[in-house]
């Protein structure tokens, strides 16, 4: 390892809405190292990257790049200084080819057109240099994740990236395309490239990186080497507390159906078949979870069963009644609850203050308004309770929801779901790109309304939390259930990710229907 | 929260300072007098109970048509049919007002509620067309506005048009249509009060009930309210049949308050400025009264000063109105103030709490 190639001093970065982002943080990557960049959801990775790539203006503090101090006033002139960004969520256009993708903004030119056979060579050279495996040719919207991320990689090595920044890279990854990814950059640390990267998930950090950087609440904990340091250790630095990783739960006693889907098929909006013929039930007091690799046909599912989409084949019951031709609202009626996937679009609405994201689903009780005028009072009471029970942080409830942190606004949208007890609930990955504490806080309610006896159908990419949480699973691959277990304690993860791959899949895959 | 209201008022106090600031410049190089001109403009409408009940009489008008598109828009709904709304409830409570007899008070009300369906209907088809064809509802309104606008003229021209007025303009009013007069040697009249009670019931509606509480969630997040099985679709209509039906009164009101006879040979305007008002008291009826009060101030001081001797053109009022609107619908003015101001504050608590948390 050699010199610091990179170096953060004192950043200070406070959004417009007053959330502090990043105080005093310090930090610095060697030339050649893998260097993780470490911290809970919320505790201000992604902000400080974004300073780092230009997406955001410090209010103080100093970058030194190769021991001269840079202003970086947008991604551009990141690029300029050989910095590369691989972001979560990938930044491509879908109905371009690999190789356009790669040159894009800085296409080879024959005069004023663009030089298309040149594109293909220069990208493929850039590939094989670097031993991805990967059709140029082929358009991005066809590819699954693990390559679109490789496209990304390949984007920023023809810009002349020599620090790459992955943004939580394996956050999307099944456990076999997250051991490529790890002999990939493992290639790239040799050929003396830096590489930041950005996770949660401990075990990988042990795996891969050199170094370690813990954030906290906007503040650096430490650099450390991670061969010297346990991951209670990191864990404890990272939130302060020890984190219990285990939920006590007992066996599951299933009762009576709730919902029951039979011969499912969805299209999505072009006309492409994305549910392919699926049945399954879920019964009373289980999590039934949906895994797989996001895409795959869960959203679509959800939306069906929740109303937002009506056109279907197939049909749905829920409770016994064939819901067809059911509103969403009579569908809530039948004590369904939904946490939504996308939590900003469907949960909330961010600009209004939090008691009135609370109370949509109960407004028009007779408690809450009588002829049609808000009864402020019983409002106020129950909306107290809800941020009591669910331990939102906020000043009050008369606080913008839009001022909350992920999590907490997670709270506001569980809380709301699911203060009455349901007896149907679907959740859409419900604790996703939140803080730990605030994961296990969610997961321990829904075990509690299990036990309640509640049916809950959850869908979630996070393997940890599908073992976790579900008493059975169903495994959803391009449409299709590619294997079921009813009892997910036999299963290791290794076998789920073949399933969640398609490398495997179940012939007969019984006992999902229940008549 | 309290932050964040602090910060509105001053940036909307700093949006005013800063229009009037260049109107000031303009007066100063246009005009011959400019110190006449500045006491007219800010003073004129003080000097004499006649000015000053000018003020008052325009911002009747300019209450209705605030609080009309405030609750058009607060579903979310860039509906612009406020003027054609306001200036089609005239034509229909002239016709009222002209072809049935009534007795008094009975035959205002009538011409009003009149009206007032009307303006919701009219209001309303904007929104329905975006629903049920996908038009824009800006797009939609907008080319309403001259179809209500051509329809009337040619119901006044044909049917009402008085041959001995010498003017393009209806028959004279029955007395038992007109509103009286408030305050002696002024033309205030007792349409001030129509207006105050329609923004308390505006302000009540919005805020107070559980249907103002969905139209306000669903202008907020149409996707969240349809989420929760709110019928969207419903709500936004209630809306806009509300905010239409207040344009519709509020044309009522103007004609009976104001004139002798119907004599509008142009859109009058107030439907527009309805949406400077509207947006100056951000959407909430409680603050519309001020934000009229406001408007009708400037628009009076500075049609005295282009009446006096200082020479300047009355299009300066207009320029100063434009200025102050655009820095109020600004969202990024003074944005790096307010990062800067929050910065300071957010850097203090970090110091008093000292240390880890």
């Amino acid at each position: 390892m050699g010199k610091d190639i990179l170096k953060m001093e004192d950043i200070y970065l406070i959004y417009p809405n007053g959330i502090v982002a990043n105080q005093n943080v310090n930090f610095s990557l060697k030339k050649g190292e893998i260097h993780a960049l470490l911290g809970e959801n919320g505790a201000g990775k992604s902000s400080l990257m974004k300073v780092l790539f230009g997406l955001e203006q410090p209010q103080e503090g100093k970058i030194i790049l190769k021991g001269e101090e840079v202003k970086i006033t947008s991604p551009s002139v990141a690029i300029e200084h050989s910095l590369g960004m691989v972001h979560q969520h990938f930044k491509l256009v879908p109905s371009f080819t690999v190789a356009e993708n790669i040159v894009l903004g800085v296409e080879p030119k024959k005069r004023i057109f663009m030089d298309m056979d040149k594109a293909k060579e220069l990208s493929l050279n850039i590939a094989k240099e670097n031993d991805f495996h990967i059709d140029v040719e082929e358009r991005i919207e066809n590819l699954p994740v693990g390559i679109k991320q490789k496209v990304e990689k390949l984007k920023a090595l023809y810009r002349g990236a020599e620090i790459f920044i992955l943004d939580e890279p394996t956050a999307v990854l099944t456990p076999q395309e997250t051991e490529e990814l790890f002999n990939q950059l493992t290639l790239l640390k040799e050929k003396r490239h830096t590489i930041l990267f950005i996770s949660h998930k401990l075990d990988e950090i042990k795996a891969i990186c050199d170094r370690c950087t813990i954030l906290r609440h906007g503040k650096t904990m430490g650099t450390y080497e991670t061969k010297d340091i346990t991951k209670e250790e990191i864990s404890r630095l990272m939130v302060g507390r020890d984190v219990v990783l285990e939920i006590d739960k007992t066996k599951a006693e299933p009762k009576e159906l709730v919902l029951n889907v039979k011969n499912l098929r969805v299209k999505n909006y072009l006309s492409k078949e994305v549910v392919k013929n699926i049945s399954f039930g879920l019964r009373a007091g289980e999590i039934l979870g949906i895994a797989g690799v996001e895409g795959n046909g869960q959203s679509e599912i959800v939306e069906v069963i929740t109303g937002l989409n009506k056109t279907y084949g197939g049909d749905i019951f829920i409770k016994n009644k064939d819901i067809k031709k059911f509103s969403i609202k009579n569908i809530r009626d039948l004590d369904l609850a939904h946490i939504p996937e996308d939590r900003m679009t469907y949960g909330v609405a961010s600009d209004m203050d939090i008691n009135s994201n609370l109370i949509p689903n109960i407004v028009d009780d007779e408690k809450y308004s009588k002829r049609g005028i808000i009864n402020k009072g019983a409002i106020q009471e129950i909306t107290e309770h809800m941020i009591e029970d669910f331990l939102v942080k906020c000043n009050s409830g008369a606080q913008k929801v839009q001022m909350l942190s992920g999590g907490n606004i997670q709270k506001v949208v569980v809380a709301r779901e699911i203060y009455n007890k349901p007896k149907i609930i679907i959740a859409n990955q419900p604790t996703r790109g939140i803080d730990v504490g605030a994961a296990q806080f969610i997961r321990e309610k829904l075990v509690e309304l299990r036990d309640g006896g509640s049916g809950i159908l959850l869908v979630s990419a996070d393997l940890n939390e599908v073992f976790e949480l579900c008493d059975s699973i169903i495994v959803m691959h391009r449409g299709e259930i590619a294997a079921y277990f009813d009892d997910i304690s036999k299963l290791t993860e290794n076998e789920l990710g073949k399933y969640m791959l398609g490398i495997e899949k179940q012939k007969d895959v019984g006992g999902v229907a229940y008549e | 929260m309290n932050k964040n209201a602090k910060f509105e008022i001053l940036r909307t106090s700093m949006a005013i300072f800063i229009a009037i600031g260049i109107s000031l410049v303009l007066i100063i190089l246009v005009s011959d007098a400019p110190l006449v001109a500045l006491r007219d403009l800010f003073f004129g409408p003080l000097t004499s109970l006649r000015r000053f009940g000018n003020v008052i009489e325009l911002t009747i008008p300019l209450i209705i048509t605030g609080l009309a598109v405030s609750l058009i828009f607060s579903s979310g709904q860039i509906n612009l049919s406020t003027e054609g709304a306001f200036f089609f409830g005239g034509i229909v409570a002239m016709m009222v007002a002209l072809a049935i007899p009534m007795p008094s008070y009975i035959h205002f009300f009538a011409a009003m509620i009149l009206a007032g369906i009307t303006g919701a209907i009219v209001v309303t088809i904007p929104a329905y067309l975006k629903e049920k064809t996908g038009s824009s509802e800006i797009v939609s309104s907008l080319m309403l506005n001259y179809i209500l606008f051509f329809l009337g003229s040619y119901i006044l021209y044909y049917y009402f048009k008085d041959p001995e007025a010498g003017i393009n303009a209806s028959y004279l009013f029955p007395d038992t249509f007109r509103l009286s007069v408030l305050v002696p040697g002024t033309k205030i009249h007792t349409g001030l009060f129509l207006s105050l009670i329609s923004v308390f019931l505006g302000y009540i509606f919005l805020f107070k009930t559980s249907t103002g509480y969905k139209i306000r969630m669903v202008g907020a997040n149409k996707m969240f309210s349809k989420y929760t099985g709110m019928k969207v679709f419903k709500i936004t209509l209630l809306s806009q049949i509300v905010g239409g039906f207040i344009a519709g009164v509020g044309g009522a009101i103007q004609l009976a308050g104001m004139y002798k006879r119907f004599n509008w040979v142009a859109l009058p305007g107030y439907g527009w400025d309805g949406i400077i008002v509207s947006t100056l008291a951000k959407g909430n009826p409680l603050y519309v009264p001020f934000a009229a009060f406001f408007i009708a101030y400037i628009r009076t001081g500075a049609a005295i000063m282009s009446r006096g001797e200082s020479g300047v053109p009355p299009e300066l009022k207009a320029i100063t109105q434009g200025v102050i609107i655009i820095l109020i619908v600004a969202q990024q003015f003074l944005a790096k103030y307010k990062n800067k101001m929050i910065y300071k504050e957010s850097k203090l608590e970090i110091e008093k709490a000292g240390g880890d948390q």
